[in-house]
């Protein structure tokens, strides 16, 4: 109960980080990741986490969703301490991880499964989920029949179908090719205004964030720290081919290039080194 | 249907060959049987039900014994696995363990146990629970970390991870284990039924030797040869390419 009196007195957010910082111990000393963190993300809101590669972007996303835990600071949802994973938030990693041993519809029902909740329901709210990714017709195939853009769309049914209210993207589509991700980028978006989740989406496309975002957070090189932030306010829906959408990014790019600056001058020094 | 005619003209061909040999009579029939004179033996066990009697046998016995080996190799594969000290420790037993041919188990089995079933029981499990062991364990190591998170991820935990995300994970490794423990626990069955009137199929092996009927030795080691081909066929490869299939992992019939 200390920990709900303790909650953040202006909480309209959905997620809170305070002062977050994690590091982490390795053959050359401590590495710092996350650098003072204080974030709110708000409920409903699409927010978009660019930065260069080794900027801590998917370490802030395993601790929010409780996979990790921060160094120093705390992280807050819904006016409770994150302590570990949680069904109110589901983190979708880069490389997926479906269990190929599972069907289609048995990787989408597994959140569901250790819920302990009947066959019956499962089954029907597994296929709910499917229908909304445009899956109904593969429920029985295994995930290596699938071609990269159906496995995207797995892995975000098997997230939605236990109904978090916060989904943690960690470069879904990176892998993908463009027409694949074009239109897996309009499915998103409509996903996300069909059911009103809150969407944390970390990449390093630009023009995917702003393609995406309600907001843009730009993490600077190691440590990750917020540089600055972005309100897109754009119409939608929106098109990566959009000319406002391309000046936006544009405007993100030039300080997202600065970072990347620094983290190639750094790459460089060590080469010195040796 | 190409593969079983060249299967079926390999073994015709070893049979003439076999044939052929016996009948330039370099040794004498009782120590070089004919084709025909094991077929007559293998006859005879089966109209006189002799070794339909010690199939049965054995096949009861190695259903407890391997069964006991599977239960007992999986778990202590999955404790070692879970646990860096039992792995430093236990680990390395098991591993040299391993290394012991299952015929060394028998002195110590006749005298802790006689010349009982418990016997035999007891070197069938130590001539193949070690192996389920050992391919578990490598099993469980091989999991790809990334299910682990997403079974977390998605609430996974405690016996539900074990039974829903790690056991089904390591399947292909266990599976790999399961056919070999089988191999093993197999041919330790066979050796431990020669150390008594045991009535399996060891037993009737040595009777052939004690009678000196070499046409049953080579009627009896064609059994035992052809149950163990059998069960790997009919068993463990069907259990193998559903696993490839599932996964799609490269080899799928």
């Amino acid at each position: 109960m200390s920990e709900t009196l303790r909650a953040p007195s202006t909480a309209t957010g959905k997620l809170h980080l305070r002062g977050v910082s994690r590091s982490f111990h390795t053959a050359r000393g401590a590495l710092a990741a996350l650098e003072n963190i204080d974030l709110e993300v708000r409920e409903g809101e699409f927010l978009c986490v660019v930065g260069p590669s080794g900027c801590g972007k998917s370490t802030l996303l395993n601790l929010m969703a409780g996979l990790d835990h921060p160094t120093t600071g705390e992280i807050w949802m819904d006016g409770r301490r994150v302590e570990g994973p949680g069904t109110d938030r589901t983190l979708i990693f880069q490389e997926l991880g479906l269990f190929p041993w599972l069907t289609v519809q048995e990787n989408v029902e597994f959140g569901l499964r250790m819920q302990g909740i009947g066959r019956q329901e499962r089954r029907a709210r597994a296929q709910q989920y499917l229908r909304l990714v445009h899956l109904s017709r593969f429920e029985t195939s295994y995930i290596h029949q699938l071609s990269g853009g159906m496995k995207q769309r797995v892995a975000l049914a098997r997230s939605l179908v236990t109904e978090p209210d916060v989904l943690l993207m960690d470069e879904p589509f990176a892998a993908l090719d463009a027409q694949t991700r074009d239109l897996l980028h309009e499915e998103l978006a409509r996903i996300w205004a069909e059911t009103g989740k809150t969407i944390v989406f970390v990449t390093h496309n630009v023009r995917e964030a702003v393609r995406l975002g309600s907001r843009v957070i730009l993490l600077t090189f190691r440590p990750g720290r917020i540089k600055s932030q972005f309100t897109i306010t754009l119409p939608r829906p929106r098109h990566l081919e959009d000319p406002e959408l391309a000046l936006t990014a544009r405007e993100v790019l030039a300080q997202l290039k600065e970072e990347i600056n620094k983290a190639v001058e750094e790459e460089y020094s060590h080469e010195e080194n040796r | 249907m190409k593969k079983t005619v060249r299967q079926l003209a390999f073994y015709l061909g070893l049979l003439a060959l076999w044939e052929l040999i016996y009948e330039l009579k370099i040794w004498p029939p009782y120590l070089f049987p004919s084709p025909q004179s094991v077929l007559e033996s293998l006859q005879m066990g089966f109209s006189d039900r002799t070794f339909l009697i010690g199939l049965g046998i054995s096949m009861r016995r190695i259903a407890l014994g391997y069964g006991l080996s599977v239960l007992l190799g999986i778990a202590i594969g999955f404790l070692i696995a879970a646990s860096e000290f039992l792995e430093t420790t236990l680990g390395g037993l098991v591993l040299s363990l391993q290394s012991l041919p299952s015929l060394c188990w028998l002195p110590l089995a006749v005298l802790w146990f006689g010349l009982t079933e418990k016997a035999i029981l007891f070197v069938v499990v130590m001539g193949s629970f070690l192996a389920v062991t050992i391919n578990t364990q490598s099993g469980v190591r091989h999991v790809p970390k990334i299910y682990l998170l997403a079974g977390r991820n998605l609430g996974a935990h405690g016996l539900g991870m074990f039974l829903h995300v790690l056991l089904p994970a390591s399947l292909p490794h266990l599976v790999a284990g399961l056919k070999q423990g089988w191999a093993f626990a197999w041919r330790s069955l066979i050796s431990g039924e020669m150390i008594f009137v045991s009535l399996g199929l060891g037993h009737l092996l040595m009777m052939g030797r004690d009678l000196n009927d070499m046409s049953q030795v080579v009627a009896v080691m064609a059994l035992i040869m052809a149950i163990g081909h059998l069960v790997d066929r009919l068993v463990f490869e069907k259990l193998e390419n559903s696993i490839r299939q599932k996964w799609g992992l490269a080899g799928a019939a």
